[in-house]
């Protein structure tokens, strides 16, 4: 945000690049669903966004404390952005714990909006706070704006006959009106919300929402508290139609489009699980769509009824975090063994066990990778931000289908959950699926393969002359039986690594941003693509002889990303975990690419790439 | 034998040799399951169901060797998780008939939790159980249904185990049809595995099978051929509950337990009798009959318990027809754009 001046009495417009708003308060506040409305209200407008949301692990953790503040940050802009921004610009704070949680990443003259009426001493006390920050001088240094929120949106909502509950629960939409109002957006989008959401069940709650959305608005127009607003102008993106998207919702998008590509049904076995369950709920109201789903008794069922779906010729699907993936890794065996197509999804979160669920976290790529007894490969695909979960969903299921293996897709809570617009694709023109079923029963072999894929045919029961038995235990080359032999185990071991190396010939090289060769190249692979991009584009406007790959496709590499790493005198990886991209590329292609590694629960911020970038190349 | 066609495929006449694959059986010379294999291959034919439709599927251990000996579609899958992809199979293509194979380790211990989920959803396939009380192809330790103090090679001194029956797992679990029969009675095994067929839903069978190896005539005493009549109840829907070489016992019910009474004696008469109705909905009973044990009783074997549910497959089925019906076949490029969008020029 630039500069803002409290001379100026009456409330005038200033344009501005870029805005990050933080919205946090408690949990049963209503924050999430604020700050995905003002996202979608910045997105209609035809600002470039991104988001993420700050989730507490507990569902309802004691009113007031520190463990129950909910936190959403968008950030909105007039050109392209990769992140929702390291620091806010502005953050709302409902309450003091919210304030206290999140204070500290506010930059010194950013503005805070406090909703006094919270800042009681029993609220005090549980932010621990000995004294009031409003008055003990802890703020000097911010841009403040002291609003009654719970006053004036009582005050608006009087006259409703409604329980104090109720009006108490309508507040967060008086801090959207006044967001609204601050940064010049109109209410049509959220008014068109609130009675989607609330109209035909319960009409007074969103005529009340309605009226303390505009009461905030006005409250932002008239009172001189504000000296001026900002305006944001319009992004320059790729012409065409746009929504804003999540990334689970593009995951269950693209799942779904794949199905329709290839013209089969859609089953996906899944254990709730946070943070990938919204994917299931996604997916549960596909019906329509003749998609399938199966809320499993486990993570092993889930992942079972997924294969016994493919074995019937559907598209066989299952989804989970990192600690569903532990317990569906004998069964991601068995696909290997059978050679079905299947698709897995891991939406990673924090930590081993049950770790922090509600955390971003990149450490599931080695076990994805080799979580499994023996020699067991899959290929993995990890989408680099959230609108492309939805081309990464439909790349899983290419490689699935044409090479008859499980695939990984590997998603993280900061993808699922974070948004950005989308440009909606035309089905017509994304190229077709072909399950290309095995029929003719005279050529028929179990285990015979396509000389370029390696993949083993796809025979369906139903089919009749094609009767077949497959299993988990070592197969017959060609002919499928069980088969012990040592010669025949050592080449279907092969068969089955080659087969995941061949698909390789398959997929896209991958690409370089910035020069083809220099200094420094920073490589990453997936929610880290939008700061190792803005954090590259720093450091070149500065002039340094720094380029950035991103990879998308994990098993295989691309082919040429040998090549491209010996271009540059030095790798940087960083990864939200330690190190474990770094090792496959060390140990693929002897290169001493240095590591950043943060395991905070949060993405990265631009600015410890772009510090570690210099570090590097200075 | 002619059996029904599906859709316009031709009719085909199928015998038992039809269903046997060509591979080598490979279990112990003697094995019960070589008999459960026999009776599976002689009623295949009798369903009337095209051969590509059928689809055996296993988890781990001796019995669940048994779909690669079916001229069937086939999956020998991993330890315990044959009801899961069953299940998926199931739910994706409905018109297929489809088979579980497990064993007593198989199914109720590390599956345990896999076949209470497919009973209790009543996905329509049928459960065969095959129950040696042994652990067979791991060489010999103690099952989930091997009697207390049993000596093992895992357990020297006895297990200290108590053991679970299969028929009331499968009715606490909410099963629609339970039943049970014994590798030794060929026809018995043929007629309750039609009637698992027959019934809609999730169909349970337990099949008393010798491990004559490990745990060789652990069902002798009752199973017999010259003591069977004596020492095990044949259920027959609709009829009291008599047993013996001279058909001279029954079971009476006393309040709410079952005893052994003789016929003739006490002025009992077969009015007194306990009368089996396999179709009753309260599962009290069938409760009461899946924990009779010789000697105290008579085993009973045959249809515990056959009651009518919706299935899962089906249930799942009228869903999406139901959201067809009420929203229209679902269209991409409308959900595409559901919700707010933008045009950027």
């Amino acid at each position: 945000m630039t500069t803002a001046t409290r001379e100026s009495l009456s409330p005038e417009v200033q344009d501005v690049d870029r805005v990050t708003i933080r919205f946090a308060g408690d949990s049963g506040d209503g924050m999430q669903v604020t700050g995905v409305q003002f996202t979608k209200t910045a997105a209609v407008f035809g600002n470039d966004i991104s988001t993420m949301p700050d989730i507490p692990a507990e569902i309802r953790a004691p009113q007031g404390s520190l463990p129950g503040v909910s936190a959403f940050q968008v950030s909105f802009s007039s050109y392209d952005i990769f992140t929702p921004g390291d620091q806010p610009d502005v953050l709302v704070a409902m309450n003091p714990a919210a304030l206290k949680v999140h204070l500290p990443d506010l930059p010194r003259g950013g503005i805070v909006v406090v909703n006094t009426d919270e800042f009681n001493p029993t609220n005090l006390k549980k932010a621990g706070y000995e004294t009031n920050p409003l008055e003990d001088g802890t703020l000097s240094s911010y841009r403040v704006f002291q609003v009654p929120i719970g006053t004036l949106n009582a005050r608006a909502l009087a006259d409703m006959g409604l329980s104090a509950q109720e009006i108490d629960r309508s507040k967060n939409m008086f801090a959207l009106g006044l967001m609204c109002w601050l940064y010049s957006r109109p209410l049509d989008t959220s008014i068109k919300f609130i009675e989607e959401r609330y109209g035909r069940r319960n009409p007074k709650i969103a005529e009340a929402n309605i009226k303390t959305l505009k009461a905030g608005y006005n409250y932002g127009e008239t009172t001189e508290m504000f000296a001026q607003h900002y305006h944001v102008p319009k992004a320059k993106l790729a012409p065409g139609l746009y929504r804003h998207i999540s990334g689970n919702e593009a995951t269950a998008l693209g799942f779904l489009t794949a199905s329709k590509l290839a013209g089969r049904p859609l089953f996906y076995g899944s254990y709730p699980i946070t943070p990938a369950s919204d994917i299931l709920h996604q997916l549960a109201t596909f019906k329509r769509f003749g998609v399938k789903t199966f809320q499993a008794e486990d993570e092993i069922s889930a992942i079972g009824a997924a294969i016994g779906a493919s074995f019937g010729g559907a598209l066989g699907m299952t989804g989970t975090s990192g600690p569903g993936i532990a317990l569906k890794s004998e069964a991601i065996g068995l696909a290997v063994m059978v050679e079905l197509p299947l698709v897995i999804i891991d939406v990673q979160r924090a930590g081993p066990s049950t770790g922090i669920p509600t955390k971003t976290e990149q450490g599931d790529l080695l076990q994805c990778m080799f979580g499994r007894n023996s020699v067991a490969p899959v290929a993995i695909v990890a989408p680099a931000t959230s609108s492309d979960c939805f081309n990464m969903a439909i790349e899983a299921w290419r490689i699935a289908i044409k090479y008859r293996t499980p695939v990984i897709f590997l998603s993280d809570f900061y993808l699922g959950f974070g948004a950005e617009p989308w440009l909606i694709p035309d089905f017509e023109s994304l190229p077709r699926l072909d399950p290309n079923f095995a029929t003719d029963p005279a050529t028929f072999k179990p285990y015979a393969r396509d000389p370029e894929t390696l993949a083993r045919p796809w025979a369906i029961p139903g089919t009749p002359g094609l009767e077949h038995r497959i299993g988990g235990l070592e197969k017959g080359h060609i002919d499928g039986n069980v088969n012990y032999s040592p010669e025949n185990h050592d080449l279907m071991t092969r068969l089955r690594f080659e087969k995941i190396e061949r698909i390789a010939n398959d997929i896209p090289n991958v690409e370089v941003f910035g020069d083809e060769e220099g200094d420094l190249l920073v490589l990453g692979w997936g929610s880290t693509f939008g700061v190792n991009r803005t954090a590259v584009q720093r450091v070149r406007a500065a002039g340094k002889k720094v380029s950035q790959a991103h990879l998308r496709h994990l098993n295989p590499f691309p082919k040429n990303l040998g090549d491209v790493l010996k271009r540059f005198k030095k790798v940087l990886i960083p990864e939200n975990n330690m190190g474990q991209l770094q090792l496959l590329i060390r140990g693929r292609y002897l290169v001493d690419a240095e590591g950043l590694h943060r395991v905070t629960g949060r993405p990265f911020t631009i600015s410890e790439v772009e510090q570690k970038i210099l570090e590097m190349v200075d | 034998m002619v059996a029904k066609s599906a859709g316009d495929s031709p009719i085909q006449v199928l015998t038992r040799k039809d269903f046997i694959s060509d591979q080598e059986v490979r279990w112990c010379p003697g094995c019960g399951d070589y008999s459960i294999l026999a009776q599976t291959q002689r009623v295949m034919p009798e369903l009337g169901i095209p051969r590509e439709n059928i689809v055996f599927i296993s988890g781990i251990g001796c019995s669940s060797r048994l779909p690669y000996y079916m001229n069937t579609y086939g999956f020998h899958s991993i330890h315990g998780r044959a009801p899961t992809i069953a299940t998926g199979l199931k739910a994706s293509r409905p018109e297929l008939s489809v088979w579980v194979v497990t064993g007593d380790g198989d199914a109720l211990s590390i599956g345990g939790n896999h076949i209470l989920h497919v009973m209790r959803r009543n996905v329509d396939l049928q459960i065969i159980l095959h129950n040696n009380e042994i652990y067979g192809l791991t060489k010999g330790q103690y099952s989930p249904t091997s009697p207390l103090s049993k000596v093992t090679y895992s357990s020297p001194m006895g297990s200290i185990d108590w053991p679970l029956r299969p028929l009331a797992v499968a009715l606490g679990a909410e099963a629609t049809f339970v039943a049970r029969s014994l590798d030794a009675d060929p026809h018995h095994m043929v007629e309750i595995l039609r009637r698992a067929y027959e019934h809609k839903g999730a169909s349970f069978v337990e099949i008393y099978q010798n491990c004559n190896i490990y745990n060789d005539g652990a069902f002798e005493e009752f199973t017999a051929k010259e003591v069977r009549a004596d020492r095990m109840l044949y259920l027959k829907h609709g009829e009291p509950m008599i047993f013996g070489k001279h058909e001279d016992k029954g079971i009476r019910l006393n309040g709410l337990k079952p005893e052994v009474v003789e016929l003739g004696k006490d002025g009992i008469t077969e009015k007194d009798i306990l009368v089996h109705d396999e179709t009753r909905e309260d599962p009290t009973i069938a409760f009461l009959l899946s924990r009779m044990d010789y000697p105290e009783f008579p085993v009973p074997v045959g249809v515990i318990r056959a009651v009518q549910r919706a299935t899962y497959n089906d249930l799942m089925e009228e869903q999406i027809q139901k959201a067809i019906a009420q929203q229209g076949e679902g269209d991409l490029e409308a959900l595409f754009r559901q919700g707010d969008t933008w045009i950027v020029e």
